[in-house]
């Protein structure tokens, strides 16, 4: 074992599999007409689905709910595997380490945009919250700067956007993409101002603490596509449960409930269902590929855009089980100014997508 | 060998934990498999993104879960 593999955080397979792009990378080049020609019949699949095989009558209620599931299902599956494969490729180049050391040099509110951009592609896992929180204070990380990347990495991501783009469009993925950083960006300046390191649990400042290095490990192709493949199974063997329960759920209010019910609690009109839909979200725990396809259904039974997204980023950035974990480096004062402060700014960006558009 | 495993005891430490007992079996080395649970513990080894894979006290990967295969590699 060599000091560059002793380093490499991120370790890749020490013996990558040989040959370079054709031999390790050629399928993909057939695998990508054959997923196009799949995902374009899948609408016609669907229908054909419930209306022939099945006998349900279209424009009825269990024929549209059971429709829409056969078509939906496999179509953000489809996008769910393309989408992570892509991405997991992309993130062998970046690790939470890098980003923390690009932070490190950073004060300001800079420091605080910086963080809110990189939240949007560095790979991060709620999981590990907590020693990722005390890596970035440790090595002088400003606080607020911490913030912003903790609360754009779970709302912000590369996966979310993607799905976002693939199913509505690339107004709705930039304008989500574009608020989720925003309110990292504002709720970590505005935690950063309020000087609270104070309210820091004291232990994580004075435990024994070794700065992990990043990855310099060049890694081939071959490599970087067999650690995206992984990571692809792992991810979707994970979450299509998740999703698939989702579509249900939106097949469900799809065939069953009638429009004007969402359009009139969920609609413009109704200025409450903002802070409503944010409350609901909020203790909710789940990641963007399972929660967009309620999203979906959402808007299409009449819900304002601004309450679906704000829905979607409170569902995604703050959750009961990340709040527990949190406790553990903050004290509680702090903790309930961050979820406060970020509770906050979604509810203002709800407002103000069903005031403009 | 000394392997420990890092996490707070989510899915995927459960299942580095699997692989690399796997991998230390079919390397057929002497080892003892430790699990690292506590939060100070696992930053004091300067791992920040868990699961992380130590071997006699060094890091050898951390942040996901690499297979079987890599583990080997990474064991020997």
């Amino acid at each position: 074992m060599t000091d560059a593999s002793k380093s490499c955080a991120c370790a890749a397979p020490t013996s990558a599999p040989g040959g370079g792009f054709w031999k390790s990378g050629g399928w993909l080049l057939a695998a990508l007409p054959a997923w196009i020609g799949l995902y374009v019949v899948l609408h016609p699949a669907g229908d054909w689905l419930a209306f022939r095989v099945l006998g349900l009558a279209p424009g009825s209620r269990l024929g549209e709910a059971v429709a829409f599931f056969a078509y939906d299902a496999p179509k953000v599956l489809m996008l769910l595997g393309a989408v992570v494969l892509g991405v997991s490729f992309v993130q062998t180049f970046i690790s939470p380490e890098r980003t923390r050391d690009l932070l490190a040099k950073r004060t300001g509110a800079w420091s605080n945009l910086l963080a809110s951009l990189l939240g949007i592609a560095t790979p991060f896992c709620s999981c590990s919250a907590v020693p990722l929180f005390i890596g970035f204070v440790r090595v002088g990380v400003p606080l607020g700067a911490t913030f912003s990347f903790l609360v754009s990495a779970p709302m912000v991501n590369e996966v979310a956007l993607f799905l976002l783009f693939g199913l509505f469009g690339w107004r709705i993925a930039l304008l989500y993409t574009v608020t989720g950083v925003a309110v990292a960006f504002v709720a970590g300046w505005i935690l950063g101002k309020l000087r609270m390191e104070r309210h820091l649990e004291p232990w994580i400042l004075e435990i024994p603490f070794e700065a992990s290095k990043a990855s310099d490990a060049t890694l081939g192709f071959p490599a970087r596509l067999d650690l995206a493949l992984q990571a692809t199974k792992d991810i979707v063997g994970k979450v299509w449960l998740y999703v698939l329960m989702g579509i249900a759920v939106g097949a469900f209010l799809h065939g069953y409930v009638p429009a004007e019910l969402m359009a009139r609690v969920m609609g413009k009109s109704a200025w409450w269902s903002v802070p409503l839909a944010v409350l609901i979200g909020v203790p909710l725990y789940s990641n963007a590929a399972g929660i967009i396809p309620i999203v979906q259904v959402l808007l299409a039974k009449g819900a304002a855009l601004g309450t679906a997204l704000a829905f979607m980023m409170a569902v995604t950035g703050l959750s009961l089980p990340e709040t527990v974990i949190l406790r553990k480096v903050l004290k509680p004062r702090l903790l309930a100014v961050f979820l406060g402060v970020v509770t906050a700014g979604i509810v203002l960006v709800g407002f103000l997508f069903n005031t403009l558009l | 060998m000394k392997i420990e495993i890092l996490g707070s005891g989510c899915a995927k430490c459960k299942l580095l934990a699997e692989r690399a007992e796997e991998a230390a079996k079919e390397l057929g080395v002497d080892f003892t498999l430790v699990k690292v649970t506590e939060y100070p513990d696992i930053v004091a080894r300067g791992v920040m993104s868990t699961p992380g894979l130590v071997v006699d006290g060094a890091v050898k990967s951390q942040g996901h879960v690499p297979t079987v295969a890599a583990i080997r590699d990474l064991l020997r």
